[in-house]
């Protein structure tokens, strides 16, 4: 499979790449730092015996405007494309965003506008060639608005309705979108938080979304729990939302 | 919600770890930088007063790896069940395999750890060429045995207290097949198993003995003897071996489940089980190398309170019988034992506070309870009176006059950290509980 792949470098993100590398993918690994991309292109070079990395290039979800060029040289490096996964998103704590109206603004169009235009590149890349498959990761925190994930919540939610749409219009010409949900995972973006019961590790939640992704499946909640605790907190009344901290 | 650190035996301290995928920046101010946290005690718990310590597995990246000298560059939080799954089919391993997985490279150099082909390979020091360390005050330095050597020698071994290892240089070994040739034997009592791990040191690179450490009188150090090679190509199944499946412990158990009575009748039963005659055959490599990996989290079977382990290392060469008195002062106390491990050691390698040096080495658990700490000392005193000394990565409750009784090669380690770290910004608990005084006064 030939991936276009924006947020290798870290998190969930960085694990996925290893299991797509360890199993042959070829990957184009694009990012906002260069130097730190050609650390992540070593990795997964030993990783894969050298069979994976077809290159990097630089792009950034505040500058929907690189997109463009980096898909022109990622698919060049390719030599085709199949596939495009993005992991890549901004966070930051609720708190720290209400006091930082800049802060707020930046989260709000990387995480949305970046994200979404994004994946409008991907769309018209894949089905220029006939389809091909698309995989971005969304969150549990889009599925209710929620005290401590604000706005971070409300980016999600709207990344996840904009997948959902992009699903059912598509799939039917060969796009098939893949929405990823992860839950909790103990990476370097939730450090500053208290990992709740469930919380995941991040190759188990990889493995188990590069499966859903391999499949075809539209939505996949990782770790798999999350499915059944979200199924819940979508049921909970506003009246106990509004009382309960999470 | 008040958030503690642990240690692998349940000691635990306020505190949190802060991870992130740049070790250089989590680790900047940091006082001390954890891993998996798999020593036992409280080396990886941050001193009192303190209550962030840096994480470093999400730091996992491999810089290099030549295919010719086999030379691994990593980020310290590179585990070594990472590098088996990548480089055990590809013919290479590394070099010194402890009873678990799941140490970081960071952490393994710490402890600069030993497997069960110390006799033959010395530990994991022995095969590390170059070190970078993010120094206390924040400097990034690197080290190796041509340059800052002092700094290297003392970073071996030396719990992280010399500065914060971000990246490992360290060369794997080949192997001809990734699966092992495994034997294993009944060995009726002490002075033959320390004569058959003689024996099988001279013929096989990998060697521990498995003992019942609540038989006594004639049977006092009865046990299982395990030795092994890499086998052959041909010997093994031709494919390489997959992941193994693991049970868990999903809770915590009582504390009552382990008491004298199940203790020495699992001891009897596994002794018992084992056939007269020598059992030999291809093993998969990571129930040769990590039998304690079978169950997850089994640290849990000690239930709330948890438990520690002594291990020590005695010079059964100079002082020959070291090893069984050691074993009737722990018999005699009868605070039992789940797990006794022994092993011969070989050359003392060049880390500072490097725990193996030439003798017998003994690991033994013990559930943290009353009497536990009496039991401790009292073991620790026959360790400094036949000339031993204890294993840092497992210690929780050793006394500061103990540790300095048996540790001649502190003032050594005190100067190389007061070179490299003099604000004394790096600590642990444990560097509070065994070091900090000596080393102030000096």
């Amino acid at each position: 499979m030939k991936v276009v792949f924006l947020g290798a470098s870290r998190g969930i993100g960085r694990a996925l790449a290893r299991l797509m590398a360890e199993r042959r993918d070829r990957i184009y690994l694009l990012g906002r730092d260069p130097r730190d991309l050609a650390k992540c292109a070593h990795d997964l070079d030993v990783r894969s015996e050298d069979e994976a990395v077809a290159g990097y290039g630089r792009a950034d979800l505040a500058e929907p405007e690189s997109f463009a060029l980096a898909f022109d040289e990622a698919e060049a490096a390719l030599d085709g494309l199949d596939a495009v996964v993005l992991t890549a998103a901004a966070f930051a704590p609720q708190e720290e965003l209400e006091l930082d109206p800049e802060a707020a603004r930046r989260l709000l169009e990387v995480n949305f506008t970046g994200a979404v235009l994004f994946c409008e590149e991907a769309r018209r890349r894949l089905l220029a060639r006939g389809g091909g498959k698309l995989l971005a990761f969304s969150s549990v925190a889009g599925e209710r608005g929620r005290k401590p994930v604000v706005l971070y919540g409300a980016t999600k939610a709207g990344l996840t309705a904009y997948l959902e749409g992009l699903d059912h219009k598509f799939r039917c010409r060969g796009l098939v979108v893949t929405t990823a949900k992860p839950g909790f995972v103990k990476t370097g973006m939730t450090a500053a938080l208290d990992p709740p019961p469930f919380a995941g590790e991040p190759e188990p939640v990889a493995r188990r979304i590069l499966e859903a992704f391999d499949r075809g499946a539209p939505v996949v909640y990782a770790p798999a729990p999350w499915r059944w605790v979200m199924a819940v907190i979508r049921q909970l009344p506003r009246a106990v939302m509004r009382r309960v901290d999470f | 919600m008040a958030r503690a650190l642990r240690g692998w035996g349940g000691a635990s301290a306020p505190g949190r770890e802060i991870r992130g995928e740049d070790l250089e920046r989590i680790a900047a101010g940091a006082v001390l930088t954890r891993g998996l946290g798999r020593s036992y005690g409280d080396s990886a718990l941050p001193p009192p007063g303190v209550e962030e310590v840096a994480g470093s597995v999400l730091a996992d990246r491999i810089i290099g790896f030549d295919g010719d000298s086999g030379l691994l560059e990593a980020e310290a939080g590179l585990t070594i069940g990472a590098i088996e799954r990548l480089f055990w089919p590809r013919g290479w391993t590394f070099p010194v395999l402890p009873g678990t997985q799941f140490v970081t490279l960071g952490g393994a150099v710490a402890a600069d750890i030993h497997g069960k082909n110390h006799h033959v390979d010395g530990t994991v020091g022995r095969h590390v060429e170059r070190l970078e360390l993010e120094l206390g005050d924040g400097r990034r330095v690197a080290c190796s045995r041509r340059e800052n050597e002092d700094l290297f020698r003392a970073t071996l071994g030396g719990m992280g207290l010399t500065g914060h290892i971000l990246n490992v240089a360290v060369r794997l070994q080949r192997i001809p097949s990734p699966w092992v040739w495994a034997e294993s034997e009944k060995i009726p009592d002490l002075a033959s198993f320390v004569a058959a791990l003689r024996a099988a040191a001279r013929d096989w690179p990998f060697t521990v003995g498995w003992l019942d450490a609540l038989a006594r009188g004639r049977r006092l150090g009865r046990g299982i003897l395990i030795r092994g090679r890499w086998a052959e190509p041909g010997e093994g199944p031709p494919e390489p071996p997959g992941p193994q499946r693991r049970l868990a412990v999903p809770l915590l158990l009582p504390g009552w489940v382990l008491n004298r009575i199940s203790v020495r009748a699992f001891n009897a039963f596994y002794f018992r089980r084992h056939p007269r005659t020598v059992k030999r055959g291809i093993v998969h490599p990571e129930s040769f190398f990590h039998p304690l990996d079978a169950i997850r989290d089994w640290n849990r079977i000690y239930g709330r309170r948890g438990f520690t382990q002594h291990q020590c290392v005695l010079p059964e060469n100079e002082r020959p019988g070291a090893t069984t008195r050691y074993l009737e002062a722990l018999t005699a106390s009868g605070l039992g034992s789940f797990l006794c491990v022994i092993k011969d050691c070989g050359p003392e390698g060049e880390g500072l506070l490097s725990f193996p040096r030439p003798g017998i080495s003994i690991a033994v658990d013990l559930p943290l309870k009353r009497g536990t700490q009496a039991l401790v000392d009292e073991l620790n005193e026959r360790v400094i009176a036949e000339g031993g000394r204890i294993y840092l990565a497992k210690d929780y409750l050793t006394r500061r006059e103990h540790f300095q009784a048996m540790e001649p090669r502190l003032a050594r380690f005190a100067e190389a950290r007061r070179r490299w770290d003099p604000e004394r910004r790096l600590a642990s608990a444990q560097s509070v509980r065994l070091l900090e005084p000596l080393e102030a006064a000096a």
